[in-house]
């Protein structure tokens, strides 16, 4: 529980938890609690904020409630987010507990496929796999974890690496436990730590490659999204620089959030690595 | 050149052209994928082209033969430059590519150079004052830069410096309507590059800040820095002859990798700020649903960071010939 500790006595971290706690309670609850549609219009186009009590945060181009946009926004950043790097470790994890584990050409074979993936410009390979299978939320969610698994399969295999030949893993060879076990159950176990870390990271990252995307108007047509938004006024700026300076806002500070409660468990789980204790 | 340099420079034109190839079936998968049937999307309209033009394209392209052969078609094409015509711009896809290619190497070259340069300074500034103001303000700015999304970034940037203070243009690269030449030209692009290059320089100036900070901090426990200091030199100058030297090398090397992002981010930059590269062309197809053109960017903007990963590569190389022998 040491892990535990330290965290809570990190106040960055605390502060960004506090924020990301925010906003999941307002991605779970807000639409039950906030009554409105995002979609509806619900007064005079470019009302700006804080003019009416009813919708403090103004309307749109169509009239429709920023409020409510922001509240249903937060849902799907989030939700994609947290699927997205689901689903980028159900791929990188195999793939570099695999490579670094048995070595030798299976590595081999597997790192080049890496590679692949690393060389290719990330954010253009998911502008043109969303464009190609049509966007809605699965192809961003795929999208975003095909092009986010890499650096995960790195990390695992460079693990397992180090890992493989500790006295333990060995042990547990001349016990004549199968790889699989010794791999899911002994070295798997052991590296889970700075996964974690670079989880947190992953989920800010495809934050923002969220709303990038449905800023390039590929998001999902039925869901609004805090990119969307933003691209949707974009062409407005002039006139309504708030209807996207807001957006951007609730972005930047889910993305921070998530970035300080990294920084936080990579402390807290890597005294030794992060290099702020000593010194 | 050694022998053993330029066999490692021919292995690394082998993989890149592996690389490549791989892209480019994945591309040939891709278009078949794409709604709508495949010649429509080689003319890169879904439904209103004319029939005999398709007819043309399915001639042009095997699309009545295997499989396999329509597969040797498109990356023997490929291979020669030729990626189909745009039907709506009536011009050769490539041509049309390399026509906005130079925008778009102003623009990342630009914010490359910049964000390094700034990254690296502000990084050794943040490690040489560790833990006083100055190096909270850097490490603050950094976190925020680095979470805040480029598009919104570029779009408050244009607002700001454009339309509030109308210190800079913010639209497209040269003054409509001027025939500037010489010098003048110069300057008008110059000024239409500050705001495009610096917003998408500001992300990765964050990044490089960060692990500058890092590495400086690393290096500077080393012992070889505290001999130095041991002997009596002056602190700027373990810095700068000692630390600085020793620590740039990883930040750089990390940077060269991560180049390729920049392409990425130019999607976004330039369709912002409308500048006329091959992010913004990207742009341009998505929304005529021009899909053809599309991954015809892709493989370009691909074929680019293989490019760059192989300069710099070859580069390391002679400068620093550890870096051979280690692999």
């Amino acid at each position: 529980m040491n892990v535990i500790k330290s965290l809570t006595q990190n106040k960055v971290a605390m502060v960004g938890f506090g924020i990301l706690f925010m906003f999941v309670v307002i991605a779970l609850f807000g639409p039950y609690l906030y009554d409105g549609s995002p979609w509806r219009m619900v007064q005079r186009p470019f009302l700006p904020p804080f003019q009416n009590s009813n919708y403090i945060l103004g309307t749109d181009t169509l009239g429709r409630d920023v409020l409510a946009g922001l509240i249903y926004g937060a849902r799907i950043s989030l939700l994609v987010g947290l699927v997205s790097t689901t689903i980028a470790l159900l791929i990188g994890i195999p793939l570099g507990a695999y490579a670094g584990y048995y070595g030798g050409w299976v590595d081999e074979v597997l790192m080049r496929f890496t590679e692949i993936f690393q060389t290719v410009p990330s954010f253009a390979l998911a502008v043109v796999l969303v464009a190609i299978f049509e966007p809605s939320v699965y192809s961003i969610t795929g999208a975003i974890a095909i092009v986010s698994w890499p650096p995960v399969a790195r990390l695992v295999r460079g693990e397992f690496l180090s890992l493989r030949s500790q006295e333990y893993v060995l042990a547990a060879k001349l016990n004549g436990q199968t790889n699989r076990n010794i791999i899911m159950r002994e070295i798997l176990p052991n590296s889970l730590s700075p996964i974690i870390v670079l989880a947190s990271l992953m989920v800010a990252s495809a934050i923002l490659l969220e709303s990038s995307l449905s800023f390039l108007g590929l998001g999902d047509p039925e869901i609004m999204s805090w990119g969307y938004m933003i691209g949707a006024a974009k062409t407005v700026i002039r006139q309504a620089w708030w209807l996207s300076f807001i957006p951007g806002i609730a972005i930047a500070i889910t993305v921070l959030s998530l970035n300080l409660l990294g920084e936080g468990l990579n402390e807290a789980l890597n005294p030794k690595l992060s290099g702020k204790r000593e010194s | 050149m050694s022998v053993q340099t330029l066999l490692y420079i021919g292995g690394r034109l082998v993989k890149g052209a592996a690389v490549l190839l791989v892209i480019a079936i994945f591309n040939f998968f891709l278009i078949r994928m794409a709604p709508g049937d495949p010649a429509q999307v080689l003319a890169g309209e879904a439904g209103a082209t004319d029939a005999i033009f398709l007819q043309q394209l399915r001639e042009q392209f095997g699309l009545d033969q295997p499989l396999y052969y329509q597969l040797w078609i498109y990356v023997s094409n490929l291979m020669q430059f030729d990626m189909g015509i745009t039907y709506r711009q009536q011009m050769p896809v490539f041509d049309l590519i390399m026509d906005r290619m130079p925008a778009t190497l102003l623009l990342t070259g630009a914010a490359f150079l910049l964000s390094l340069l700034l990254g690296i300074l502000a990084g050794v500034v943040a490690a040489a004052k560790h833990r006083k103001w100055a190096d909270s303000a850097i490490t603050v700015a950094a976190l925020i830069f680095y979470a805040t999304p480029l598009f919104w970034l570029a779009m408050m940037a244009a607002l700001f410096f454009s339309v509030y203070l109308e210190w800079l243009p913010s639209f497209g690269m040269q003054t409509v309507g001027q025939d500037l030449t010489g010098w003048q030209k110069v300057t008008d692009i110059a000024l239409h590059l500050i705001l495009p290059a610096s917003t998408l320089g500001l992300f990765f100036t964050a990044v490089y800040a960060r692990m500058m900070r890092t590495s400086m901090i690393e290096t500077s426990r080393l012992d070889f820095v505290k001999t130095a200091k041991a002997k009596g030199m002056k602190p700027s100058r373990v810095t700068t002859h000692h630390i600085l030297r020793n620590a740039l090398l990883p930040v750089v090397t990390l940077a060269g990798l991560q180049a390729g992002q920049l392409i990425g981010g130019a999607v976004l930059t330039e369709t912002v700020f409308a500048w006329p590269g091959i992010g913004r062309l990207m742009f341009e197809a998505l929304f005529q649903r021009d899909y053809n053109l599309l991954l015809g960017v892709f493989f370009v903007s691909s074929a680019m960071v293989v490019i760059f990963n192989l300069i710099t590569d070859v580069i390391y190389c002679v400068v620093d010939p550890r870096i051979e022998l280690s692999k």
